[in-house]
């Protein structure tokens, strides 16, 4: 008989999540309050920064997009049972596979077959790069979180070697590829909606978002509607039920790996090929270590990744326009607040899970009598 | 029944508790005498183990109260219970394996911050109990080296060395053998002879009738029944426990089965090393032959669970061959569990949480674990959902799976319902030889008895059934043939006929048949 503190689904689902941002909220608010702002204000202009303008939800979805991904790359390796940290190193591959094929080949190819053909590679490059860790995971027991993190700094150094002495161009003074014939450039919000004849302003949003909700709706199928993805989430939940029901555990944890860093890779069309047309350094820039917040917050589901990724989109992009808008809020506070939304909503969630389900239960029956 | 006219050793009064809409103790009264032997009986989730957390401290009842030899006492925690000189000794040991015995009992009760100086009177104290109780351990011994038994008096010594006057036992006797089990009643009788109380949790009532004063039957959280042994027997306690009348036992009228002569399952010269290098098995050879069943019986940990793993190929031996519906298998070139369900050979493994079912899905996705390559499950790599829901919507309602909801959290079931939905699948592909692990452990009474039917009638159809298990009556109630192991090897082949509980008892501690 053990102790039954578990939460209803819907209470799990939907109600926690929102708990944990309100106290991340106060929280963060008591901080903004005790150096001298007013968290009302600062609410404000973050909201209004992240969706009250045209500009401001596309910087959001921009940054929404690349969360998709990693967070999506981190889901599929926890249903597989691994902990996936290298989502940032995987992306990097990503986007220098995504890169090298388009300096390749761009100057040649139509456009509908450089961007699948730069998708693939991408993808390729990043699932390779998760999948050597997957490997020694599986059959020679180097533990992934360990192995998944010195590949993050591999593939950093691997990527400032590449662009500092074999892509930069020559006589260029900046740390960067050549720019990409325009064939390998990806369609932005604007000229897609300009398409249709929507007036968009210009912003990094581009039509990696519909690829990365795309992914969301394929990562779903998997998981739960194909076999592979069945056994995949019987060995991450029971490795001892999988090899008993005739399921290699190894072969499994190697392809949740490969699939997360195809995932992870696909960042590479988000920054690389819709934004800087080029191979620049960092492009990355945290996306895959917020992909692990956003999974977590996001319960592993892809639903709740996008709204995940909505959510820590529209700190980056508030943030940002309340250190511009309000005077003495620096850019520091804003990575608090963001610290704050990670520190609840993921660690703290099983701290606030205990509290939450016996307020349910005090407060859904009401004077019920023992007996 | 001395003592019975002073205060009661323990008095628990109006006990509630609640876990969310469980209500797992409902005005609870439990008393026991001073210096006698209580049983205290109830199927799984009837709430005598809740009602025994209560007591030492693991969680707090909503509302009752409890007395200790007539005083009013409040039991926030396990120090709390020890003070009150309650001692537990638990099913799964609470000891640190890589300690001596000695420093276990010493463990949180050291009298010296300086250990050499420490030791000293405790061993003395200790000297002086095992002289008085008849519990003799060595007590210079590390923990991992010494027998089940031996652990179990160490967990008993410890209790008495905490001053316990009030012992509560949990199924103590689930690891030992009958020997084991006899001389651990003399213990208890010696035990109670020098004014100690024990409380005796268990579902083998037989031991409830040859040991205990009294015993006290619960069931779905209340109170039942409560009478000196005296006026118990097993048809009565059983039915007390379920709320109908059980038939366990051999059904009288035993049809003369149609044995086929030519072994469906021969494996040969079978062995085993485990990774530090101690050998599991040592050339085991058995076989199974169409329509009968074979019990392996033997005391846990003697090899079976081995045995079982290289049998239904999720293990492969070091050595040996086996045979098993055509198909013939070396060590080097082994069966692994996809061909064994595909030739026909279904396994209901021994731990049926971390093997038999993933207790993260739900139940209409573990229904169909190693089966999910059926054409019927699964087209062109998708899994057919609708057809894995009717499939086992279907299940349920022949095993009679409560509560029939498909989409139910394999957890959430209760173990008896676990294992019918774990013997529905297996069983549900009509396999040739069946291997099963400790079908009912952890198991309810009432599954129990269905579960025994359902494994009659795979014999009756003509399945090759073997059975492991280390429950002799189970063995028993169930074999044709049984073989004994011990240390690896199969010690004893019997016919049911030439079969009781002493004759495998002996084999089970050794001895040559």
């Amino acid at each position: 008989m053990s102790q039954t503190t578990a939460l209803p689904r819907w209470a799990d689902v939907a109600l926690l999540p929102v708990v944990c941002l309100a106290l991340a909220l106060c929280v963060a608010g008591i901080v903004v309050a005790l150096v001298g702002q007013s968290p009302s204000q600062v609410l404000a202009a973050l909201v209004q920064g992240a969706f009250g303008t045209p500009r401001g939800l596309s910087y959001t979805l921009y940054y929404a997009t690349s969360f998709i991904f990693t967070g999506l790359a981190v889901a599929v390796a926890f249903h597989g049972g691994l902990f996936n940290i290298g989502g940032e190193g995987q992306a990097t591959l990503g986007g220098l596979g995504t890169a090298l094929v388009a300096l390749w080949l761009s100057p040649v190819l139509p456009a509908w077959a450089m961007l699948p053909l730069m998708l693939v590679c991408g993808a390729l490059f990043g699932m390779v790069w998760a999948a050597i860790p997957g490997y020694l995971q599986a059959y020679r027991g180097s533990h992934v979180v360990i192995t998944t993190i010195m590949f993050n700094f591999l593939a950093s150094t691997l990527l400032v070697y590449l662009l500092v002495n074999q892509l930069r161009a020559p006589g260029n003074v900046a740390i960067e590829s050549a720019a990409f014939a325009p064939s390998a450039h990806l369609m932005s919000a604007r000229e897609l909606l300009a398409l249709a004849g929507v007036d968009w302003p210009g912003s990094p949003l581009n039509a990696s978002l519909l690829l990365a909700l795309l992914a969301c709706i394929a990562v779903y199928f998997f998981l739960w509607h194909s076999r592979s993805g069945y056994r995949l989430r019987a060995v991450g939940s029971s490795p001892g039920a999988a090899a008993y029901a005739g399921i290699r555990p190894q072969r499994h944890i190697v392809l949740a790996m490969a699939i997360s860093g195809a995932l992870a890779g696909m960042v590479g069309m988000n920054e690389v090929a819709g934004v800087s047309g080029r191979l620049v350094l960092e492009f990355v820039s945290g996306a895959g270590f917020t992909g692990i917040a956003v999974a977590l917050m996001g319960r592993n589901h892809p639903v709740g990744i996008v709204l995940a990724s909505i959510l820590f989109g529209a700190l980056f992009q508030g943030g940002a326009e309340v250190a511009f808008d309000v005077p003495g809020f620096s850019r520091d506070m804003v990575v608090m607040l963001q610290g704050f939304v990670v520190l609840f909503s993921g660690a703290m969630s099983y701290v606030v899970a205990r509290p939450l389900a016996a307020l349910l239960r005090v407060w859904q029956l009401p004077g019920a009598k023992h007996g | 029944m001395a003592g019975a006219v002073s205060t009661p050793a323990l008095q628990m009064a109006g006990i509630h508790k609640r876990f969310g809409d469980v209500l797992a103790n409902v005005d609870v009264n439990f008393t026991v005498a001073q210096g006698t032997l209580h049983g205290l009986i109830g199927e799984n989730g009837a709430g005598k183990s809740t009602l025994m957390s209560v007591l030492y401290g693991f969680y707090p009842a909503d509302s009752g109260r409890i007395e200790v030899f007539g005083k009013s006492v409040q039991i926030r925690n396990a120090d709390d219970a020890i003070a009150c000189g309650i001692g537990m000794v638990h099913q799964h040991f609470m000891l640190v394996e890589t300690l001596t015995a000695l420093e276990n009992v010493m463990l949180g009760a050291e009298p010296h911050w300086h250990l050499p100086s420490a030791i000293k009177p405790v061993r003395e104290r200790l000297e002086a109990l095992m002289q008085s109780t008849g519990l003799r351990v060595a007590l210079d011994a590390t923990v991992a080296d010494l027998a089940v038994g031996d652990r179990q008096r160490l967990e008993i010594l410890k209790a008495l060395y905490r001053g316990a006057r009030i012992l509560i036992l949990d199924e103590p006797t689930a690891v030992l053998t009958p020997q084991e089990t006899q001389q651990l009643f003399a213990v208890l009788r010696q035990l109670r002879a020098q004014g100690s109380t024990v409380i005796l949790i268990t579902h083998k009532l037989k031991e409830v009738l040859a040991l205990c004063d009294q015993v006290t039957v619960m069931r779905a959280g209340r109170v039942v029944d409560d009478m000196p042994i005296a006026c118990a027997s097993v048809e009565a306690l059983a039915q007390a426990m379920v709320g109908r009348k059980v038939q366990l036992d051999r059904p009288p009228l035993e049809v003369a089965i149609q044995r086929d002569a030519t072994p469906v399952l021969l494996a040969q010269g079978l062995q085993l090393c485990d990774a530090s290098g101690v050998q599991r098995l040592a050339d085991v050879g058995l076989q199974l032959r169409a329509g009968e069943i074979v019990g392996i019986a033997g005391v846990s940990g003697n090899g079976q669970s081995e045995l079982l793993d290289i049998l239904s190929g999720l293990g492969a031996p070091d050595g040996g061959s086996m045979q098993v519906l055509g198909r013939q298998f070396v060590s080097g070139a082994w069966l692994d569990p996809f061909t064994a369900r595909s030739i026909g050979l279904a396994h209901v493994p021994e731990d049926r949480q971390a093997r038999a079912l993933v207790m993260d899905f739900e139940a209409w996705e573990s229904a169909v674990l190693g089966y999910e390559y059926l054409p019927q499950f699964c087209r062109t790599g998708w899994m057919r959902a609708g057809a894995m829901r009717n499939a086992t919507a279907d299940m349920m309602e022949r095993f009679d799976v409560r509560p029939r909801k498909a989409a139910l959290g394999s957890r959430k079931f209760s173990g008896g319902n676990q294992q019918k939905l774990v013997l529905a699948r297996e069983l549900g592909q009509a396999p040739r030889v069946l291997l099963v692990g400790q079908p009912t452990r952890g198991v309810d009474i009432g599954a129990i008895e269905f579960i025994y039917s359902q494994l009659r009638a795979m014999r009756d159809a003509g399945c090759a059934v073997l059975l492991v298990s280390s429950e002799l009556d189970e063995i028993l109630a169930l074999s044709d043939r049984v073989l004994v192991m011990v240390q690896g090897r199969v010690s004893g082949a019997i016919d049911i006929a030439d079969c009781n509980e002493e004759r495998l008892g002996l084999l089970m501690a050794g001895a040559a048949v």
